[in-house]
């Protein structure tokens, strides 16, 4: 564990080196987010009663989603694992005492958190300071908060876990590319990354909610500005827990049986 | 013909600076140095000659290349190039010259060798009858036939260096630049490359300049040695001039049945297994024929062997004594 | 030209040599821009109207932005991608070559796989042509058509100018998606939505709007104005300052190396 903290202060190191590349991050993601925040407001005024939440929730959840992007970017793989899966590399790899799953997740997880740390706090800040109702505000309580936190943490494990069962797909598929981009393509959608989920149409909605992409960043940030609260907090949460727990396990069987495989063809 | 008239050229690096404090401070505030690449360089070569240009990395050796082929330009001196400064009239000039990188190839990774021919071919603006000439020459010559048809992406890195080659004397150009023509290949294609590329000096007249690290290269290639250290020209002479020059030991191999070598000054122990020594006499302070009878007052020798330093021994105590 | 087909022709063949690749590819593209079709579609579905513009109005400038957007990337994905090509070296090769740079450069990278991105927006172009409730006259036709032309070029010359840009650094690169993929996100509703400031940046710095706005304005009848069935053209012209741009950082790469 504490060569992934040194991992974690090298990498970190190496991105302040790249201060215009930061710079500019922030930039691109401040601007992203008062655009997409123009954007509500314009189907606002035009339909205030219609809006599902307040605006100040719509803005926080927006603001939120920017700062912790690099935890719940679909398109974001570790070109490294698919190169070694493709080049068969992934044997020496499997020579390690640790396992293999709890390798990469680690690793894939290291790899968000890191870029999240460099971005999150500086667009967090300016967020704060602008004026309402286009800033973000505080969490609603303090229970909110913790909850957040925790739903965060959830939401981010099991965003890995999906991409550990993409990883291991490319196992028994020669296409990498395609599966990314498909799996890009419907995560979007599902996940609240386009447009947050309470939008959709009522019945569309209940069913996204069921669906574990919604598990990821929507419950965090909809528990953060209260959209969600009291008992449906509870059941959110039970869900993202649920939802974790099938894809670990579904992704540790999946790894088991392709690594058989390696082994058996002998890489 | 080639002529380099005190070509300089200085680059602005910006510092980057180890640990988390300095780190922080440079995110806020960058800090530049100047770096004299290249400080007055000037050699000449005339046509069809091959020259092997050498020094250690960051010497300023692809530097030079790199304004030659006109990729850069300098901040001062003249470089005229069969007529034409190459950075000034680039498009004329790249007609002339072909370049390989040893390590990044020109051909398309996905489709078979002979569409990045044509490819090439188009590129170029090579008349179909030229370019039936130069293709069979260089198919025949570096035995293509047989993987001329499979996509590059498919081909051993040996193979892949032939065509390489092929592609870039496809448009029969006068000045041949080769970086690194050789690195990663078996003794096989090594030596295969290097009597093409002597053979198309032979009968095209081609200048070759060769900037490499594998000495066995410049060795087989080369007669003259262009040296460059820290951006200076530093030696410009023949290789067996500086053969003698710069390698004053000479090594001994003796195989004995018994006994201690008697080590006396000018005598070093190179390799020591169990019955076999490797020494290294510094013929400046002891000949070889006294070394080789001190050696056998002391050792029942059995077999016993005498070689000259190699080209690799030569550059090593040539950059020592040269400091670079 | 001639050498540019010939690119395409090896283009098109290094990527059908992964046919499932590409055909995952593509529809993986194609399936990108559908959820954000979706996205519009559910907004609208809960808001009847946004700054007095309706569901298939919106759609003709989704459409045609997309369209653009697509045709661009696709043709000019060298540029997009420039950043790669300098820092493997592969730039330099390109300047060894005796031909003109900007050719090598479009024809060093052709993604065909876009053409899902491409369906995708003419099939919504099909749907909102019909249904937008435009009365489709003769003017109206090449105004529809100079907003795609227009669209293309002024994408190819944000990907010149990032090109371009590739040649001073490579760090501060992302802020230029702003304009591409942001114009190509925020371009989907008619800029008039995110009020003045932003139409107005639009229209005099980067003429997003001149090929979007101005011209739908046009088309929904709401002007009669036939100076802003022209003002696509200047879309067109963008791409001038964005080649110049870009020779000054060739300018720039040639006395400082990579």
């Amino acid at each position: 564990m504490k060569a992934y903290f040194t991992f974690f202060k090298i990498r970190f190191i190496n991105g302040l080196q790249y201060r215009a590349a930061a710079y500019a991050g922030v930039a691109t993601q401040f601007a992203w987010g008062f655009m997409t925040i123009l954007m509500f407001s314009a189907f606002y005024k035009s339909n205030p009663e219609n809006f599902p939440m307040t605006f100040e929730n719509l803005t926080t959840y927006i603001w939120l989603q920017q700062s912790f992007l690099a935890l719940f970017m679909a398109w974001f793989f570790d070109n490294e694992i698919f190169d070694s899966i493709s080049s068969g590399n992934v044997a020496y790899e499997l020579c390690r005492p640790t396992g293999l799953y709890e390798m990469w997740f680690v690793r894939s997880l290291s790899s968000r958190i890191y870029r999240v740390v460099l971005r999150c706090s500086p667009i967090l800040i300016v967020a704060a300071f602008l004026p309402a109702p286009y800033g973000i505000s505080l969490p609603v309580d303090i229970m909110a908060f913790f909850l957040f936190i925790l739903s965060l943490a959830l939401g981010s494990f099991l965003m890995v876990s999906i991409n550990m069962l993409i990883y291991a797909s490319t196992f028994y598929t020669i296409s990498p590319m395609g599966i990314r981009i498909l799996s890009v393509s419907i995560f979007e959608l599902f996940s609240g990354a386009i447009i947050p989920l309470p939008f959709l149409p009522d019945n569309v909605h209940r069913i996204f909610n069921l669906l574990p992409f919604a598990s990821t960043q929507n419950t965090p940030f909809l528990i953060y500005n209260g959209y969600l609260s009291g008992k449906s907090v509870f059941h959110a949460l039970l869900l993202q827990i649920a939802w974790l727990f099938t894809f670990v396990l579904f992704g540790k069987l999946l790894f088991r049986d392709a690594l058989k495989k390696v082994v058996v063809q002998g890489g | 013909m080639i002529e380099l008239k005190n070509i300089s050229k200085t680059f602005k690096i910006a510092r980057r600076n180890a640990g988390f404090g300095e780190a922080a401070k440079a995110f806020f505030h960058k800090e530049y140095e100047y770096v004299k690449a290249l400080d007055n360089i000037t050699f000449t070569i005339p046509e069809g000659e091959m020259v092997g240009y050498i020094g250690p990395n960051g010497a300023g050796k692809s530097c030079t290349i790199k304004i030659m082929s006109g990729i850069l330009n300098p901040d001062g001196g003249t470089c005229v190039i069969n007529g034409r400064t190459p950075w000034k009239d680039r498009i004329n000039h790249a007609k002339e010259i072909g370049v390989v990188f040893g390590q990044r190839s020109q051909l398309w990774w996905d489709v078979p060798v002979v569409d990045s021919f044509e490819l090439l071919k188009d590129i170029y603006k090579i008349d179909e009858k030229q370019y039936k000439q130069s293709f069979d020459e260089l198919v025949s010559l570096l035995n293509l036939e047989s993987i001329i048809k499979t996509p590059t992406r498919q081909l051993s890195l040996g193979q892949r260096m032939r065509c390489e080659i092929a592609a870039s004397l496809l448009h029969n150009p006068k000045i041949l630049f080769l970086d690194e023509p050789t690195i990663g290949l078996d003794a096989v294609s090594k030596i295969a490359v290097r009597e093409f590329i002597k053979s198309i000096n032979k009968n095209r007249k081609t200048t070759v300049i060769l900037t490499t690290h594998d000495m066995q290269d410049i060795e087989a290639l080369t007669k003259r040695i262009i040296l460059i250290g820290k951006g200076k020209i530093l030696l410009d002479s023949d290789l067996s001039t500086l053969k003698k020059q710069y390698t004053k030991h000479k090594i001994i191999t003796v195989e004995y049945i018994s006994g201690q070598p008697n080590l006396i000054d000018g005598l070093s122990v190179a390799e020591n297994n169990k019955n076999r020594l490797v020494i290294a006499i510094d013929t400046s302070k002891i000949s070889v024929s006294n070394a080789i009878a001190k050696l056998s007052e002391s050792l029942d020798i059995t077999d016993i062997t005498v070689s000259s330093a190699s080209a690799e021994e030569m550059v090593v105590s040539m950059y020592k004594e040269l400091n670079i | 030209m001639k050498l540019w087909l010939k690119y395409a022709d090896i283009m098109l063949r290094s990527q059908m040599q992964y046919k499932t690749s590409f055909i995952l590819t593509a529809i993986g593209q194609f399936l990108v821009s559908f959820s954000v079709f979706i996205g519009i579609y559910f907004m609208f579905a809960r808001f009847n109207n946004v700054e007095g513009f309706k569901f298939s109005e919106v759609l003709i400038c989704f459409s045609v932005l997309l369209t653009s957007f697509s045709i661009a990337e696709c043709f000019f994905r060298g540029f997009d991608t420039f950043g790669g090509i300098i820092s493997n070296g592969e730039f330099d090769r390109i300047m060894v070559r005796p031909r003109n740079e900007v050719l090598q450069v479009l024809g060093s990278r052709i993604e065909f796989t876009r053409i899902g991105r491409f369906l995708q927006a003419i099939i919504v172009l099909a749907y909102a042509i019909p249904n937008s409730g435009i009365v489709w006259t003769a003017d109206k036709i090449v105004t529809l058509c100079l907003m795609i032309i227009g669209g293309t070029f002024l994408f190819a010359g944000l990907f010149i100018i990032y090109a371009g840009i590739c040649f001073f650094t490579i760090e501060g690169l992302e802020f230029m998606n702003i304009f591409t993929d942001g114009g190509k996100e925020f371009g989907k509703y008619p800029l008039s939505i995110y009020g003045e400031g932003i139409l107005k940046f639009f229209t005099f710095i980067i003429p997003l709007a001149l090929i979007q706005y101005y011209p739908l304005l046009y088309l929904l009848g709401r002007t009669d104005n036939p100076l802003y069935m022209i003002l696509p053209v200047f879309g067109i012209l963008f791409i001038l300052p964005s080649y110049i741009f870009w020779r000054f950082g060739v300018k720039h790469y040639k006395s400082t190396g990579s």
